[in-house]
């Protein structure tokens, strides 16, 4: 493998990296979000 | 189909890959059908819970399309409109593939469950392995009536979203699923008219394939007609008011319309498919159309 190549692999796997980290922050907030309507549902019942 | 080989794959895959994997404009009409599905709905929803009901829907949908992929991956690579998907352009190996889908199919359906509840979640696994096992793998490389029970798969998404609000199924969730599976066969056979010579050389038996090209122009046709029942039944029911009746009596009109601008023609000339082209572009707004008058129907009345 060249370095070349070495080094497109290390850009492709940063950008997935980023992506995943991304999402899963987005997933934190959401549950959090669904966490709250939950609870806040219970609490008219 | 698991014994095809493509370029090795030394690259991980772009995440962009991942996001074309589930075909992202395919999945508008799902989630606005889904959103419409759920608006309707008698009852109250948390907006976080609707949202998250909806980006399951899609997630669902994203996920049959990756195992989809997966599947008919040496499909793909012989006809010119898929050719370049990620799988068959080689830019991302099928085991990844496997599990994005499978991964995602679990995560959209316990997502569904813990958010809303577990008939919506219920309806959404079935209706993603309807599409993975009974279209996809079993109904699609056999019968050229393939689409028209395979497409109950993407009659599924105002169901979901119906079932998430009330936790239930009531008839307008059944007729707006009807709507959908009947709408199915002549928009898919009007695209199937024009893209002929490509399933030809995957081996896929679509009706203008298998039956001829005159065969699927009556076939549209005979579909419209019962698909025009299905598009009425719901004023005709009182499940929905009067401007959903009228914009489904005028827009029912205009697709009779085209389809039978195309169920006369004699056309086998791609290139010169202006009307099947015209009817394949109107049955999207059609169905656009329809559902969101079922929503305007339903606000105006409360």
């Amino acid at each position: 493998m060249t370095p070349e190549e070495q080094e497109q692999i290390r850009a492709r796997q940063k950008s997935r990296a980023v992506m995943t980290g991304l999402l899963l922050g987005f997933l934190v907030i959401l549950f959090f979000a669904i966490t709250l309507a939950k609870i806040g549902a219970s609490h008219n019942i | 189909m698991t014994t095809a080989t493509f370029a090795p794959v030394s690259m991980p895959a772009d995440w962009r890959d991942f996001v074309a994997l589930t075909k992202p404009r395919v999945m508008t009409l799902v989630v606005f059908t889904g959103l419409c599905g759920l608006l309707a709905a008698p009852g109250h929803i948390h907006p976080v819970l609707a949202f998250t009901a909806i980006l399951c829907i899609a997630l669902g949908a994203g996920a049959a399309a990756a195992l989809n992929q997966w599947w008919e991956a040496d499909i793909d690579a012989k006809m010119k409109r898929t050719a370049a998907r990620p799988l068959p352009a080689g830019r991302m190996d099928r085991q990844a593939a496997l599990h994005f889908g499978v991964g995602l199919s679990f995560f959209s359906v316990i997502l569904m469950g813990m958010a809303t509840n577990w008939l919506a979640a219920g309806v959404l696994a079935v209706s993603i392995l309807f599409y993975v096992f009974v279209y996809t793998i079993w109904l699609k490389p056999r019968t050229a009536q393939n689409i028209v029970i395979g497409g109950a798969a993407g009659a599924f998404p105002p169901v979901i979203g119906w079932a998430a609000v009330t936790g239930d199924v009531s008839a307008l969730p059944v007729a707006l699923f009807m709507l959908i599976f009947f709408w199915t066969p002549p928009h898919f056979w009007a695209l199937a008219l024009f893209v002929k010579t490509d399933y030809a050389a995957a081996g896929i038996p679509m009706l203008p394939v298998v039956s001829g090209e005159v065969a699927t122009r009556r076939q549209i046709w005979a579909y419209t007609a019962i698909m025009a029942v299905a598009a009425l039944a719901p004023v005709l029911l009182r499940l929905t008011g009067l401007i959903y009746g009228a914009t489904a009596l005028i827009g029912t009109l205009v697709f009779a319309a085209l389809a039978f601008q195309v169920y006369r023609r004699r056309e086998s000339d791609p290139t010169r498919m202006m009307p099947e082209r015209r009817l394949f572009k109107y049955s999207i707004l059609y169905l656009f159309l329809l559902f969101g008058a079922v929503v305007v129907d339903r606000w105006l009345l409360a």
